[in-house]
């Protein structure tokens, strides 16, 4: 700049925080949240875009709730904020927490402190507050797990005189199927939880990512002597030719990501050096002050021109720009839709969505040793041991993954992110190395839902009896494999939906480009496959003039059935339960809209239906967890849970588990969650997994305990336990025993230990797709009401209804919440949700659904229990998602006849196929 | 990190801007956005340390919302019903903590081509108030903002109060619409303002509409309102806007919407303002 600065004066400012004094020195630009993350140590205060977009880092300045990263350190002299370190200390607000903890307000926690916050603004102008004053109150806080509808009903119930804290002093036996408040609730609603960027050491190296901002370019790194001139905080770089083996990927024999890009980058986004040093010097840094050069190449962005037969190749080798292609095939397809009375077809289009979680990628490594010790926001902590280790060149046993909390996944952190780099800068330079994805570069360096254009045949007897169902489903999976082949690996499974169909070929391809990298986002394909399914189903029903319930329940699987795949369903199998769970309000709702619609207003009501099924963790493939438990001589029951907690609430619902089948109560229970050092490997927090495959190993693990305990006493099956101190009191029958802990032999503690591993039976599938890919499935089916404008185009959904099979609640509170959360997520893939690289790579050009757009949900659990999972249960993770889209837009199309084939249905594509529909009738 | 200046009065804030260049932070809602992952390339000048800039006075032909004001501050002042659409506005900006910390002349001087204040400053006749340290001057606020991002401000030069001259009609009637694909925290793809002048008769002695988002900066509808002239409060209103007279507007494609669509609603809507102020009879 030409203009003179003026010479930086030092001063010391003064405020109060958290009711005492403090001065501050340094810079008065900073932001407030940095002041008080960084000097005040008072990292409750949790960043989740620095654009006040996300309303995570909410505090009160003078009462008044602000973004504290959109305030100046300066503009805080003589003022009072109060963090959630300050709330957390007031015992005004001791019911808001108890009311967030019961029922279930937070999840992965990450929004909670500026929830809290917003609720703390709210109570202090509005003791009283109705609902439409808390979303209004609320509504600068986006929250990406819950749905919002327990953070409503929980400040609600806060303002209520004498809300009741249901706290469990719960017997024995009593944990499963009850609605105990989330066991790593508390340090979630007082600022306490460590997530990745929480704990960074104050001597930490700092790490920054330079990223290409062409989709495809070859490029040259420059001298960085000048800038290491410039910059003298700066310690090292990394290049590609750093990194030992620079290629990684979650399937053993694809490595095909590299860690840093050599010489060419093949999407936007992608990582083509990064810097160590000082915190001040990585901050201080533009990108622009790295010499850098792009030579722009043609980039491959659309499916269409992926597989031009003259297209280039998007990864050397790979000719076709296929990566992977899986299919199922069963009966005579041909002559089937030949014979068929009535058929449907479309094709369907859906666009990229990001995972949006709250918190971006962040976390640090540190050498000991020979070792490396990673501390990260990870949903997959022994997949992030062994591939760092991979990349960096050592053995798996020298790398220990400790899992921060993790502020929302939903696949998302399934992918490695910022820990091979700052393994490798912590193993390089002997100094811990942290590092913090901004928002814009969580978004445009991490994976996204596929892109999908699925094209879709379907057709049925006279009856309405389905008879064959054609799908071909191409997915825009990105320069680099990621979870593309799982995605072709589990749609052609399910992309016939849950109904007997006797003639069936599916076929699902995950298509190379130069667009984002795609991977694991919440339902693998499926919830995009769903909605090409449900439409035709639709469409179907309307010929038959069927109503759509009906139909779909004549063609509900149910057991005893083959699916598509060959497989006998033995058990579980709820959806026809689902259905008439549904039926009573899906007439009166069918009534309403019709009463309403006769008066012929803009404004028409519209009742959709979608039903899904969900294959229960990996498709075809091993997919085992091994669960640990101790008796200590303290008295301590020791759980070694490696299932890591992303906020769904796997760390309760293995407890309730243990608790139950050990005979003792869950407070008894103290637990070890996810460090690869301190537990055994679960697998995967993914693919609706933990509750059904880490339940039933942590269910033989208990019953492996459990009979060594009493074999301690001898005594029979059906005594009873009690922890006493350090004695375990067994009582059977008229004979109590009492052994004293202390007294018997122990190994570091360890009086008794325990293990089990499940791995759910499975039969891997031949090259038609048959085999036994699931040892179980999950069920449900939702229905939606909606209003739309029918000359605006706008959507807004006023209720949904969703009955989920799940085999068995463990914890119904945590299940609902899942499932509101996923129909959120459904929503916002339905009506809002579209990733743009470049253009949306922040929230507010980015939309996820707000606390105003949340329609009322009223959840169903139905218990159809599947004697492989622990009590009956199988998983809900995914389940919540996949019928929710194809429910809004059934009802769209009731309320206004429209059929759309393009999600997201943004306000000018609803209105066109309004006018499309009018103009054809 | 830069240097960092908070003066105490408008003065002072002035001798330093005539003196170096600085970027003026007020309620920082749109500069720290806009410095995500990047330091801040000039000094900053904070005027939030200037206590008498905050505000709304009202004189005898005008009111003056000063430089500081807050949206909240707006939502919370008592004024009279010509700024019910400007109070809505507010109210659908961000989340209450924009609302907190934003301020409306930094929405004016921000320029966004969906600047949720604009259109109802529009149609409120506005003028902006800019003081430099060898004097001030007047622009109309369509004069004021020039282009996308873009406005008449110069070096040395701040903006220290809209002026909003009060009608001469006893009764003025204002709407407000903000069309988005969510609620709350969103950017509209078409916003609509309405403000019509009303005499003891019903009568409409003179209209002001403007519309947002459907042009680089939010355009006021001349013909519109010439046509709403000496027409009666009534239901009928809705039907006195076509489609010619959106052609100040130049909407455009984007990831929020397409032009085709803007055009289409902002007419749905500006029928519907009308039908809802003509029933206010």
């Amino acid at each position: 700049m030409s203009h003179a600065a003026p010479a930086i004066k030092p001063f010391t400012l003064t405020c109060e925080v958290n009711g005492r004094p403090v001065a501050l020195e340094g810079s008065r630009s900073r932001r407030l949240s940095d002041l008080l993350r960084i000097d005040l140590g008072l990292t409750g205060t949790k960043l989740g875009c620095n654009a006040g977009d996300c309303g995570a880092c909410t505090v009160l300045v003078d009462g008044a709730q602000v973004c504290s990263c959109l305030i100046a350190v300066g503009q805080v002299e003589g003022r009072r904020v109060i963090t959630i370190e300050g709330l957390a200390a007031d015992p005004r607000f001791e019911p808001l927490r108890a009311a967030f903890l019961r029922l279930g307000a937070a999840q992965c926690g990450i929004c909670t402190p500026g929830m809290l916050m917003a609720a703390a603004d709210l109570l202090g102008r509005d003791p009283h507050p109705g609902e439409d004053a808390v979303k209004d109150a609320l509504g600068g806080v986006l929250c990406r797990c819950t749905g919002y509808q327990p953070i409503i009903a929980a400040v609600l119930e806060a303002t209520r005189a004498g809300a009741a804290i249901g706290e469990a002093a719960l017997r024995i036996g009593s944990a499963v199927g009850a609605r105990i408040a989330r066991l790593d609730g508390a340090a979630k609603l007082n600022g306490t939880e460590i997530y990745g960027a929480d704990a960074i050491p104050v001597d930490a190296l700092h790490l920054r990512v330079l990223r290409s901002s062409w989709p495809h370019a070859r490029f040259a790194i420059g001298d960085l002597t000048p800038l290491f001139h410039r910059y003298p905080g700066l310690v090292r770089a990394l290049r590609a030719a750093d990194v030992p083996r620079n290629g990684f990927g979650i399937y053993p024999e694809i490595k095909d990501q590299p860690v840093l890009a050599d010489g060419i980058a093949r999407f936007r986004g992608e990582a083509v050096l990064a810097l160590i040093g000082a915190r001040d010097a990585i901050e201080a840094l533009r990108d622009d002050d790295v010499p850098i050069t792009y030579q722009p190449l043609t980039p491959v962005l659309t499916l269409d021109e992926a597989l031009a037969h003259d297209a280039p190749e998007v990864q050397a080798g790979k000719t076709d720009n296929i990566l992977i292609e899986g299919r199922v095939r069963r009966g005579h397809p041909a002559e089937a839709f030949e014979a068929g009375a009535l058929t449907a077809h479309g094709r369907f289009e859906t666009a990229y969505v990001e995972h949006a979680y709250i918190e971006p990628e962040a976390g640090w490594a540190r050498r000991v040793g020979e070792r490396i010790e990673i501390f990260v926001s990870t949903q997959t902590p022994y997949m992030d041991r062994d591939e760092t280790a991979g990349v960096v060149g050592l053995s798996p046993v020298q790398v220990r993954i400790v899992p921060s909390a993790c502020g929302g996944g939903f696949g998302g952190k399934l992918d490695l992110s910022v820990q091979p780099l700052i393994a490798l800068g912590a193993w390089l330079t002997g100094r811990p190395v942290a590092c913090v994805y901004s928002r814009p570069e969580s978004m445009v360096s991490t994976t996204k839902r596929h892109a999908a254009r699925i094209d879709a045949r379907i057709a049925c007897d006279a009856e309405g009896r389905l008879s064959a169902v054609a799908i071909e489903a191409d997915f825009n999976t990105g320069p680099y494999a990621s979870w593309g082949p799982t995605v072709a690996g589990r749609v052609p499974v399910h992309a016939m939906g849950p109904y007997r169909v006797p003639n069936v070929a599916t076929r699902a391809r995950a298509v190379l480009t130069n667009g984002p990298n795609c991977g694991a986002f919440r339902g693998f394909g499926v919830p995009q496959a769903a909605i090409a399914h449900e439409t035709l189903m639709d469409d179907l029903a309307l010929k038959l003039g069927m109503d759509r319930l009906a139909f779909r329940r004549l063609n509900a699987l149910r057991t005893g059935d083959i699916t598509a795949s060959g497989q006998r369903l033995e058990a579980s199998v709820g959806l026809v339960a689902c259905l008439d769970a549904l039926e009573i309000r899906w007439q009166a709702a069918l009534d309403d809209a019709a009463r309403h619609n006769a008066r012929r207003g803009m404004i028409r009501q519209g009742v959709g239906l979608g039903c899904s099924w969900y294959g229960i963790g990996n498709t075809g493939m091993a997919n085992p967890s091994v669960m640990r438990l101790e008796l200590r001589r303290d008295g301590t029951v020791l759980f070694r849970n490696g299932a890591v907690d992303i906020g769904q609430g796997s760390t309760t619902i293995l407890t309730q588990i243990v608790a139950d089948a050990l005979g003792l109560p869950v407070g008894s229970i103290c637990a070890i969650v996810g460090d690869t050092d301190l537990t055994a490997d679960a697998g995967k927090t993914s693919a609706s997994r933990q509750t059904f495959v880490s339940g039933r190993a942590a269910l033989e693990a208990a019953v492996a305990l459990r009979a060594k305990m009493l074999r301690l006493a001898n005594a029979s099956m059906e005594s009873s336990l009690r922890i006493d101190g350090d004695a375990l009191i067994v009582i059977d029958g008229p004979a109590t025993h009492r052994i004293e802990l202390t007294d018997l032999p122990h190994l570091d503690g360890v009086v008794l230990r325990a293990e089990g591993r499940f791995d759910p039976p499975i039969v891997p599938l031949d090259t038609n797709g048959q085999g036994v890919p699931y040892a179980t499935y999950a069920f449900a089916a939702q229905m939606a009401v909606v209003e739309v404008d029918l000359e605006l185009g706008t959507v807004k959904v006023r209720r949904m209804i969703a009955a989920h099979d799940v085999g068995r609640a463990i914890n119904p509170t945590l299940i609902e919440g899942q499932i509101t959360g996923g129909i959120a997520q459904g929503l916002g893939l339905a009506l809002m949700e579209e990733y743009h690289p470049g253009r949306t790579d922040n929230l507010h050009d980015y939309l996820i659904p707000t606390i105003g757009d949340m329609p009322a949900i009223e959840v169903i659990l139905i218990e159809d229990p599947t004697p492989l999972g622990p009590f009956g249960a199988k998983g809900v993770g995914e389940p919540g998602l996949v019928p929710t889209a194809p429910a809004i837009l059934s009802a769209i199309r009731h309320a206004t006849g429209a059929r759309l084939t393009r999600v997201p249905a943004l306000p000018h594509r609803l209105r066109a196929a309004i006018k499309a529909h009018e103009g054809a009738s | 990190m830069g240097a960092y200046l908070r003066p105490r009065s408008l003065p002072d804030a002035l001798s330093a801007l005539a003196a170096s260049r600085w970027l003026v932070l007020a309620g920082g809602t749109d500069i720290y956005p806009a410095h995500v992952g990047r330091p801040f390339d000039e000094p900053v000048l904070d005027l939030s340390g200037i206590g008498d800039l905050r505000g709304i006075d009202e004189h005898a032909d005008h009111w003056r919302i000063k430089a500081l004001t807050t949206w909240s501050d707006l939502i919370a002042a008592p004024l009279p019903p010509l700024f019910d659409a400007l109070k809505q506005a507010a109210r659908e900006i961000g989340g209450v903590q924009i609302q907190n910390a934003g301020t409306v002349i930094g929405n004016v001087c921000n320029a966004a081509p969906a600047a949720d204040g604009v259109p109802c400053l529009l149609a409120l006749d506005a003028e902006v108030a800019l003081e430099a340290a060898d004097g001030g001057r007047r622009l109309s606020l369509d004069a004021f903002i020039t282009g996308a991002r873009k406005t008449a401000c110069r070096p040395g030069e701040l903006v220290s109060a809209l002026i909003l001259p009060k009608p001469r009609a006893p009764t003025t009637l204002a709407w407000f619409s903000k069309l988005g694909t969510r609620r709350y925290l969103v950017i509209s793809i078409v916003m609509i303002a309405i403000s019509l002048d009303v005499d003891s008769d019903g009568r409409i002695t003179a209209a002001r509409i403007a519309i947002g988002a459907c042009s680089p900066v939010a355009r006021r509808l001349p013909e519109l309102e010439a046509a709403l002239r000496g027409r009666t409060l009534n239901s009928a209103l809705a039907d006195v806007p076509h489609e010619n007279h959106l052609a100040p507007l130049t909407p455009i494609d984007d990831i929020r919407a397409d032009a085709a669509y803007r055009r289409e609603a902002a007419l749905t809507l500006i029928r519907r303002g009308l039908a809802d102020l003509g029933g206010r009879r």
